[in-house]
């Protein structure tokens, strides 16, 4: 982390001389300091999106004010200094997950569109009929439907790795799962919906004994913990920038070079071609095979300028502040009558999610609104795992590193009133 | 701003005070002229209302088993109350106020209208999330007189 990160960390210079105090982030977050309802916002709703600070918003509207152009077209100085924008941005993100090469780093829209890439272009390519694809019971319905509808397609089978009451992944299970048809392990970093953190790395060197590859679902993992893909050793990892303080629109899909290298480009168009006739078409070379027509330049930007600021900070900090939320959380949660926690794993993010004997999380989360109290209530997209639970849905307060306890206690506060009313 | 989140929290004590807690008409039918179920798989609230219809089209029993949030089991247990004896002419026009009333298109205060007590989900126009949620035993109903069989709000 202390080698790697050198360069980020001079990158980041211009933000707050090299790193950004933990405490004092939160006022670089416009929207934390806004009222709800006539109280004061509690925000606990960023494992679904996370708030922006102004240095990404600032990155956004300088490249719309000072050099908008298209990119890897102009020879004019806006497009230029739009390109070098954009692929400093991408070199950054190789930096942020110690990518070899920026040619491993594809822009999609988002960890889901990362995913169907894969599906899309690898997966059609090797899977077959008959083959099998291996993912876990705690996966984002991003992470099932792209597979579903792909062994569909192939007449494959997808197969799911159980996981145990407290949200632990059952390792036992997952190798004696692997067999001679496993063609892929399609696996979530950290589960949106409980939190846990999974062994990816031991994961993936499970995997690689057969010489099936891994790919890892990191859409919950980036914003908390230091990624590095060389030392998880997966062949594909993807994330979201909306979930790390960046934009919506925006992702990456890290890949292997050699197996980008080999995977047929999903979408044509522009930019993914060296040179076009009627009859043939040259593709590009990594990364831009993958990314057809213009893409959220904006968005690029803004999703580096993001990674710079979470390098600014710094993971040790956030891990640090963050793990010390969740402990406040839980520990204050555990303390209402008639309240489960769900996912207990000892591996966890700052993620809790509970059920309320007698009262639906959809009832919860309106009177926590009214509070001030931003949580999601439902399946948080993991319908699977919902029922294998045996519940219908969830109240989730995921917390980040601008979070402060007191928001905690303005979820408790609102909880009891909850609990009050329905007594 | 204030005055609006009083009435929201005024409407949802009132209804989780009295049909969220004890439901009325919640029981199984049987035998029953109609049967529909209702879901709404984003929530996972699923209700089945059964109802007997006697040979001028006047509902003659209607009841409602299932679970979910307070706000769909109290607009369930509140709608069962309201319909019952009535014509299924008539279900159908409140079916149309109760609909444009949750979404905020009606207001039972200045629009013509038979919503009568019902007009205590006027709030719910104010959470759009829960929209479904206080019509999904309208729907339920709606498509029991219909002959459908199940319905959703997703």
């Amino acid at each position: 982390m202390a080698d790697r990160s050198a360069t980020l960390r001079a990158s980041a210079a211009d933000m707050a001389a090299g790193s950004i105090d933990i405490e004092q982030c939160r006022d670089d977050f416009p929207v934390l300091h806004r009222q709800v309802h006539g109280k004061p916002l509690a925000f606990l709703d960023n494992a679904a999106s996370s708030q922006m600070p102004e240095q990404v918003m600032r990155a956004y509207t300088d490249y719309h004010s000072k050099y908008h152009a298209n990119v890897h077209r102009g020879v004019h100085l806006l497009s230029q200094e739009a390109t070098e924008a954009m692929e400093g941005s991408r070199e950054t993100l190789r930096e942020l997950v110690n990518a070899r090469s920026s040619k491993e780093i594809i822009f999609t829209s988002g960890a889901t569109d990362a995913i169907n890439l894969v599906m899309q272009s690898w997966g059609r390519a090797n899977i077959r009929e008959g083959d099998e694809i291996l993912i876990s019971t705690m996966e984002h319905h991003s992470n099932i439907v792209p597979w579903r509808m792909l062994c569909d397609e192939k007449g494959a089978e997808l197969k799911v790795i159980p996981v145990s009451d407290d949200g632990v992944l059952d390792m036992e299970a997952y190798a004696s799962m692997i067999t001679d048809r496993t063609r892929l392990v399609g696996i979530v970093h950290v589960s949106n919906t409980l939190g846990t953190i999974n062994p990816v790395a031991e994961i993936t060197r499970i995997a690689h004994e057969r010489g099936i590859p891994v790919l890892v679902d990191g859409a919950q993992a980036v914003s908390h913990m230091n990624v590095d893909v060389r030392k998880i050793d997966c062949d594909f990892y993807v994330t979201s920038g909306h979930k790390m303080y960046g934009p919506t629109g925006i992702g990456i899909l890290y890949g292997k070079q050699e197996h980008l290298e080999k995977m047929p480009p999903w979408r044509g168009g522009g930019d993914m071609i060296l040179s076009v006739s009627f009859d043939e078409v040259l593709y590009n070379d990594l990364p831009y095979k993958f990314e057809a027509g213009t893409p959220n330049i904006s968005g690029a930007i803004g999703m580096g300028k993001a990674a710079e600021y979470i390098v600014s900070v710094g993971y040790e900090a956030i891990h640090k502040k963050e793990q010390e939320l969740l402990r406040y959380a839980t520990e204050q949660l555990q303390s209402i009558e008639g309240l489960r926690i769900i996912g207990t794993a000892p591996e966890k993010s700052s993620v809790v999610s509970f059920v309320i004997d007698g009262i639906h999380p959809h009832d919860i989360g309106t009177i926590l609104d009214l509070e001030g109290v931003a949580v999601r209530t439902g399946h948080h997209c993991t319908q699977p795992l919902m029922e294998r639970l045996g519940i219908v849905a969830t109240t989730r307060a995921s917390m980040a590193m601008y979070n402060r306890k007191e928001e905690i206690d303005q979820l408790m506060a609102a909880l009891h009133k909850t609990i009050e009313m329905f007594r | 701003m204030i005055g609006m989140d009083d009435k929201l929290s005024q409407m949802y004590q009132q209804v989780l005070l009295d049909h969220n807690k004890t439901p009325r008409n919640y029981r199984v039918l049987d035998p029953a002229d109609f049967e529909a179920l209702g879901h709404n798989p984003l929530c996972g609230d699923k209700y089945k209302i059964f109802l007997n219809i006697d040979e001028n089209d006047i509902v003659t029993d209607i009841t409602f088993i299932g679970d979910g949030c307070a706000i769909s089991k109290a607009s369930a247990s509140m709608m069962t109350t309201f319909v019952k004896g009535r014509h299924i002419a008539e279900i159908d026009k409140l079916f149309h106020q109760f609909h444009d009333m949750a979404q905020g298109k009606l207001d039972p205060e200045t629009d013509p209208n038979d919503l009568g007590r019902l007009k205590i989900f006027y709030g719910v126009r104010n959470l759009p999330a829960r929209v479904k949620c206080a019509t999904l035993c309208w729907h339920t109903l709606h498509a029991a007189l219909k002959g459908k069989e199940k319905v959703t709000t997703e």
